[in-house]
C-alpha cells in the first residue's frame, strides 16, 4: 500500500507503540511479547508494525543507544560562518570527513553551518576541527556540551 | 582465558558492534545477537543488563524520525543566561516535554554570546516560536539575549561513529 511519503498512517496502536518504545525497552527472553502484552497487541503484530514502521522511516533505529563518551569516545558540537557563495564547497570538504555524523545549515546567524564531530578520543577532536579550519580557510567553534540538562526524548505523537 | 578484563571488554565490543545499528525484529532478538556471534544468550543479555546499569547503554527503544512524524520544523534555541543560573535554568528547561536536548556549552565572545542550548521540536515554525516563548517566560529576564536557529537544510545525517565497535571492525 502506498500513502503519500511524507505522512505516514499513525494509528493509535503504532502511537502507542513509538510512545512507549522511547526507553525502556527489556532485556529478556522474549522482549517484543512483554513490551506487546503492555501495549494490548500480539507479539506479531508489534514485530510486523515496527518493520513497517522502519520501511517507512517513522523511526530511524530501534536499538540499545550507547554512550559514545563512556566508550572512550568524544563528541562535539562544531559551527562556521560559511559565505553564501563557498557554502557547497565547504560543505563537501566538512562532510568528506567521516568523523561528521551530522552537519546542518541553519539560519538566521552568522554562524550557518553546524555539525557533530565523534572521534576515538578526545585528542581526535582537535585534529578534525583544526583539519577542516586548514582545508576551508575559515574557524571552526568548538562547542563540546558541558552539561546536560536532559536527554530522553519526550515525543507525544 | 587468564586475563578477565580483556576477555569482558572483547564480549562487550562484540555486542556493541552488533547491535550499535539495531536489534533484531525477531521473537527473541537477543537470542539472535547471541547466535551470530556465537556466545551464549544468557551472556548477552547479562552484558547487556550491566552496560543499561553503568550507562554505557543510554537506554533502548526507537530513535523516532521527527520529521516523518509531522514535526517539520526544529528550532536550536540558544540563550545567553549567567554562570550561576545556568544549572536551575537547564533543569527547569530540560523539564519540559518539548524540549529534546538542553546542554551547556562555552561562549565564544564577542561573536557568540549563547552558553545554554534547548532544542525544540514542533509541527510548524510558528509552533517552534511559541515554544521559544514559553522557555523565554521561565528564563525571565534572567536571559540577557537569545535566539533561534532554524534548520534550512540537512546537509549529512549518518549514524554516529561508536569507538570501541569502530575498534572492532577494524581488527
Amino acid at each position: 500500500m502506498k500513502h503519500r511519503a511524507d505522512l505516514p498512517i499513525l494509528d493509535s496502536a503504532n502511537r502507542r507503540i513509538i510512545n512507549m518504545l522511547q526507553g525502556g525497552f527489556p532485556v529478556s527472553e522474549s522482549p517484543y511479547q512483554e513490551t506487546a502484552t503492555r501495549i494490548g497487541i500480539s507479539e506479531d503484530e508489534l514485530l510486523w508494525r515496527l518493520e513497517v514502521m522502519k520501511t517507512d522511516q517513522v523511526y530511524s533505529r530501534f536499538g540499545p543507544l550507547y554512550n559514545a563518551e563512556a566508550l572512550g569516545g568524544a563528541v562535539t558540537l562544531a559551527a562556521m560562518k560559511v559565505p553564501d557563495d563557498d557554502f557547497e564547497r565547504v560543505t563537501e570538504l566538512v562532510n568528506a570527513h567521516d568523523e561528521v555524523s551530522h552537519n546542518y545549515r541553519r539560519s538566521p546567524t552568522p554562524l550557518n553551518m553546524w555539525f557533530v564531530v565523534s572521534t576515538e578520543d578526545k585528542n581526535g577532536i582537535n585534529s578534525v576541527l583544526s583539519t577542516i579550519e586548514q582545508e576551508t580557510g575559515l574557524k571552526v567553534y568548538n562547542m563540546p556540551k558541558q552539561k546536560e540538562y536532559f536527554l530522553k526524548l519526550k515525543l507525544f505523537v | 582465558m587468564r586475563d578477565e578484563n580483556i576477555a569482558m571488554d572483547d564480549i562487550d565490543r562484540k555486542i556493541i558492534s552488533a547491535t550499535q545499528t539495531g536489534l533484531p525484529l525477531v521473537r527473541n532478538p537477543y537470542h539472535a545477537v547471541a547466535k551470530e556471534l556465537g556466545l551464549p544468550a544468557k551472556t548477552v543479555m547479562e552484558r547487556m543488563q550491566a552496560m543499561v546499569k553503568n550507562g554505557i547503554i543510554r537506554r533502548i527503544g526507537i530513535i523516532p524520525n521527527h520529521y516523518k512524524l509531522g514535526f517539520k520544523s526544529n528550532g536550536m534555541t540558544v540563550w545567553d543566561v549567567p554562570d550561576e543560573e545556568i544549572d536551575r535554568l537547564g533543569e527547569a528547561i530540560g523539564k519540559l516535554g518539548f524540549v529534546s536536548h538542553c546542554y551547556q556549552r562555552p561562549r565564544h565572545l564577542p561573536e557568540w554570546p549563547y552558553n545554554l542550548f534547548a532544542m525544540v521540536h514542533g509541527k510548524t515554525r510558528n509552533e517552534v516560536l511559541n515554544k521559544a516563548e514559553q522557555i523565554g517566560e521561565i528564563m525571565g529576564d534572567l536571559a540577557r539575549a537569545h535566539d533561534i536557529l532554524f534548520s534550512d537544510a540537512i546537509l549529512k545525517k549518518t549514524g554516529l561513529r561508536l569507538p570501541q565497535a569502530h575498534n572492532s571492525n577494524k581488527e
